[in-house]
């Protein structure tokens, strides 16, 4: 059935949420409470890398939309890494690359948070 | 020879878990028409999106009979069409605007991005609603066009 996984991982002060699998209605449940969790725990620096992600529907964009507000408003930021061109069609034919920072790898996208890598 | 039309449905329980059945089934009916990589990934979607909106919105949740959703194909050899049938509450077609995007996205709105993209992803998409009785989202691709 539904194949999705959600690896977290440190990096310095950065959270890496690594996503693989179909990103849809269904499976968006599970990274919004992965997301969520970070949130309550005060992490607010977060990369997520799209690297083993196959496809997304407008449900998991929402995801990105429904944390961004509470991210930025206590000072971190959401930056999305590692997109397959098919996955980063869709964020493109909703306008999301004016409001998320996209990278194409990792360390660059860490970087961005004044991190050593 | 000329070809003839096909058609091909599923009816399945109004379930988040069988989208992933539903963009199979017509991936590999679009794959069989010879559609592009890019274009059978635009019609998954359209699809995907559709069905979700009926999954999560077309029925008010109660604890009655089980809802369910239909999914009908019909090839053609210009196009391919694909009607999303719920009988469900339904919606007001008119009142489904295209959003500033821009100012959506700046708002952090969420949700409602199904039916914009369903717009820009098919090559035609038109409503039929029966509120109760027989709602449809229909979606056309054609072979040789690539909008959007």
């Amino acid at each position: 059935m539904e194949r999705f996984e959600v690896f977290l991982k440190d990096r310095e002060s950065v959270k890496i949420l690594n996503i693989q699998g179909f990103l849809d209605a269904h499976t968006a449940p599970d990274f919004e409470s992965e997301l969520q969790k970070l949130i309550r725990e005060k992490n607010y620096n977060i990369v997520v890398n799209l690297d083993g992600l196959q496809y997304i529907s407008s449900a998991g964009l929402g995801v990105f939309m429904g944390v961004i507000e509470d991210i930025r408003g206590n000072g971190g930021d959401l930056k999305i890494c590692c997109a397959a061109p098919k996955v980063f069609k869709v964020f493109d034919l909703l306008g999301f690359p004016s409001l998320y920072e996209f990278f194409d790898s990792e360390d660059s996208a860490i970087k961005k948070f004044n991190v050593k890598v | 020879m000329k070809r003839k039309n096909k058609k091909f449905q599923i009816k399945l329980p109004i379930e988040t878990v069988n989208l992933e059945i539903i963009r199979d089934f017509v991936a590999h009916i679009a794959q069989n028409m010879g559609f592009s990589e890019e274009n059978i990934h635009r019609i998954e979607l359209a699809v995907d999106e559709a069905s979700t909106n009926v999954i999560k919105h077309a029925y008010k949740p109660t604890n009655g009979n089980q809802k369910f959703i239909s999914i009908q194909v019909t090839t053609y050899p210009d196009r391919l069409q694909i009607d999303v049938i719920d009988s469900g509450k339904g919606f007001d077609p008119k009142k489904i605007k295209t959003p500033a995007m821009d100012l959506y996205l700046k708002k952090m709105k969420r949700g409602g991005l199904g039916l914009y993209l369903i717009k820009t992803l098919m090559d035609e998409v038109e409503y039929e609603i029966r509120p109760g009785i027989r709602n449809k989202v229909r979606m056309i691709k054609y072979r040789n066009q690539n909008v959007g």
